[in-house]
């Protein structure tokens, strides 16, 4: 039987400028492998929780694949974590069976509601990066059908190019169909966390280099409208795991809980006057006069890796033309660059209502992951007259100083400014034009930004 | 004397448990403890979910082969599942159907009679040897899928709107001749859910039930007691006004 589909118009979690797809929403493996071997008429791509920001889980006039009703757990090993799952299964779902169990995935990004073929996709990062580096490092193995070679399974040591081009790879070498990683043990649903208030930019960078290692996890809030000395003011968030001993009582007798909350949402797309500089700097003032410094302070898993989780469809509170999220990683000698963005920011007066900063460690092999040893500052901006231009300003700032972008948050970059800032794009496109050599997945990331190799390209490499 | 409650036994045989409702209603039952045992056509498919089911709750689940259509197995069957539980079940539900094309059924007499056959007399068929097990146990529960559609017959799909007022009028007897054995029967009647099934039709979002949401009302009726419930609730209205539409005016419409 045919899968019938939907038309649909389908955008990133920045709201940016939908296009219409179609979407098919398998529930049973033979009724994707049917779709997929069955040769759509038009390109294909797969799509987990749409949480990426920009365009690389939306794929213009072609086929998109919803993955989430294809999220069934296969086995788990309680002697060594190893889960293998469906791809459809979201981070979400997996600590809500297992973290009670004292098991939690080795990265989690800023949002529970990913799936783990988008944070595979994406090879993404969380707040223990400088320690752990990312998803990928808890990564076993993929099976992944791809349009040449049927399906394939590959590891680190199994069809290693296949592995490091899929990690990081916006979901373009294939359809993953099962994949196997690794949980860590925990022992608590708490962190110990650190809050330090940091005056300016090379405060908190200071901060960060001087201590991060005493911390599992780091990250910090940045204020982009602060100006002068006080440029980049932040307050850092440092924390590290908690021994159920340790907790107050109340936690200390269901260590591994996190406390049931209201969860606030945002109902309709607010106007778009509601997030002006005067309301952000107002936020801003009130988030670093709020977050007083202090030591040792017991804070939930749920509460200190995904605060905006709480805050259901926040994304409207940029109103009906949506915003692009732009993240920018510079290396430890671009700091610099950092600092000039910074100030770009603050005298366009394009604030961003969240801002935040973060040390990387090193980078990891996926070949478009997009870590890599230095700084990342990642910026909400809403689409207004005039983005565009500006966010090639950042991105001019950002290649002078050898930084790179975030491809599941890009959404206006150019081929050139792409290609310069990941040396490994030739390598990758070679793996395509193995498992996909006559384009048959396809996204509108991959047209925009040119990194799958162009149709006619294939044979000539 | 009063009834145990249904849930007082907990183990649970899902029949169609490889529909997407029933995988919901199945995750529901095993939160709550209850051992589990999933019954369809194709065993492989069933076999993932049960897999599924057995890694998030820890609980046993079995995944066993079940045909609608073949009324003379249902007795081996219950008794397979007893087997396969270590104990008579502690209730039984269907949710097993099939949805033609009313077009189709209309030009189609083979499509209208598996419509039927599969909707009312394989479930009649099967449920009556669940009951006569209950019966004589003297507690239990039996529930089953059946459909707004059966409320009233409508131009766009009566018949398969028939075939679940067949097996909505079945529960109802089902239920009182059962409840002074202390057998509760449940009669669940979803609107539209966002399945495969309606996957690609033109249907207002907002009425668009999503399968979790219907499972935890289903789950929490049978394990209620309840007679009957609509999924979401709100279709207990809605076919409270279809069915007060006087005919003069109804046959008119186009519903």
């Amino acid at each position: 039987m045919n899968e019938s589909f939907k038309n649909m118009a389908l955008a990133g979690w920045g709201r940016y400028k939908p296009v219409p797809c179609h979407v098919y929403r398998p529930e049973r493996r033979d009724a994707l492998l049917a779709l997929l071997d069955g040769g759509a008429p038009d390109s294909v791509l797969a799509r987990g929780l749409g949480r990426s920001y920009g365009d690389a889980a939306v794929n213009r006039d072609g086929s998109v694949v919803d993955m989430t009703r294809l999220n069934r757990m296969r086995s788990f090993d309680p002697e060594t974590g190893e889960l293998e799952c469906e791809p459809g299964v979201s981070l979400s779902e997996i600590i809500s069976v297992f973290l009670p169990r004292g098991w939690f995935p080795g990265v989690v990004p800023g949002t529970r509601f990913v799936t783990l073929g988008g944070a595979i996709a994406h090879d993404v990062h969380g707040k223990n990066h400088h320690r752990d580096g990312s998803f990928s490092s808890f990564v076993d193995s993929i099976d992944l059908w791809t349009p040449a070679l049927g399906v394939v399974t590959c590891s680190p040591t199994e069809n290693a190019d296949i592995f490091w081009a899929t990690v990081g790879g916006a979901g373009l070498t294939g359809v993953m169909l099962s994949v196997r990683l690794r949980l860590r043990r925990v022992e608590s649903a708490y962190v110990t966390a650190d809050y330090q208030r940091c005056a300016n930019i090379d405060a908190a960078l200071e901060a960060f280099d001087a201590t991060d290692e005493d911390y599992a996890y780091s990250v910090a809030w940045v204020d982009c409208l602060a100006t002068a000395e006080s440029l980049g003011r932040s307050v850092l968030m440092r924390g590290n795991p908690v021994a159920p001993g340790r907790l107050p009582r109340g936690p200390a007798q269901k260590p591994l809980h996190t406390p049931n909350r209201f969860n606030a949402t945002v109902p309709f797309d607010f106007p778009g006057f509601v997030l002006n500089p005067l309301s952000i700097r107002a936020f801003n003032e009130t988030f670093y006069a709020m977050n007083r410094p202090v030591k040792d302070k017991f804070v939930d898993y749920d509460k200190y890796f995904f605060p905006l989780d709480r805050i259901l469809h926040w994304n409207r509170m940029y109103g009906k033309r949506g915003f692009v999220q732009y993240q920018a990683t510079f290396p430890p000698e671009g700091r610099a660059g950092l600092r000039a963005m910074l100030e770009r920011c603050s005298v366009a007066r394009r604030a961003s209502f969240l801002a935040v900063l973060k040390k990387f460690g090193d980078g990891g092999k996926g070949m478009l992951s997009h870590p890599m040893r230095g700084y990342t500052l990642t910026l909400d901006l809403a689409d207004s007259p005039g983005l565009t231009a500006f966010l090639g300003e950042l991105d001019r700032i950002l290649l002078d100083h050898g930084g790179r972008l975030y491809l599941a948050k890009d959404a206006v970059a150019s081929p050139e400014t792409i290609a310069a800032m990941y040396p490994r794009l030739e390598e990758f496109r070679g793996v395509l034009r193995r498992v996909d050599p006559d384009g048959r997945i396809g996204s509108d990331l991959a047209r925009r930004t040119g990194i799958a190799p162009a149709a006619g390209e294939t044979h000539h490499g | 004397m009063a009834n145990a409650m249904p849930g007082s036994q907990k183990s649970v045989v899902l029949l169609g448990g490889g529909s997407t409702l029933a995988r919901a209603m199945a995750m529901r039952f095993a939160e709550k403890g209850f051992a589990l045992v999933l019954a369809d056509l194709d065993t492989a498919e069933l076999e993932v979910i049960a897999q599924d089911l057995r890694v998030r709750y820890g609980q046993s689940c079995r995944a066993l082969h079940f045909d609608a259509l073949d009324y003379g197995s249902h007795g081996d069957f219950a008794a397979e599942c007893a087997k396969a539980l270590g104990e008579t079940p502690g209730g039984v539900v269907v949710c097993f159907g099939v949805t033609p094309v009313q077009e189709d059924a209309q030009k189609d007499f083979s499509v209208a009679h598996h419509c039927l056959d599969v909707n009312y007399t394989g479930a009649m068929s099967v449920l009556e040897h669940f009951a006569t097990l209950f019966e004589t146990r003297g507690s239990g529960f039996i529930a089953a899928v059946s459909s707004v559609a059966g409320d009233r017959g409508r131009q766009s799909n009566y018949i398969y709107g028939a075939a679940k007022a067949a097996l909505s009028v079945y529960l109802c007897g089902l239920q009182n001749r059962l409840f002074k054995r202390g057998v509760y029967v449940t009669t669940i009647k979803p609107g539209f859910m966002d399945t495969k099934m309606t996957w690609g039709m033109d249907l207002p979002a907002r009425l668009l039930t999503d399968p979790e949401q219907a499972a935890g009302i289903a789950v929490q009726a049978i394990l209620k007691g309840r007679g009957e419930a609509y999924v979401p609730g709100y279709w207990r209205l809605i076919m409270l006004i279809i069915r007060h539409i006087p005919g003069m005016v109804f046959k008119r419409l186009s519903l």
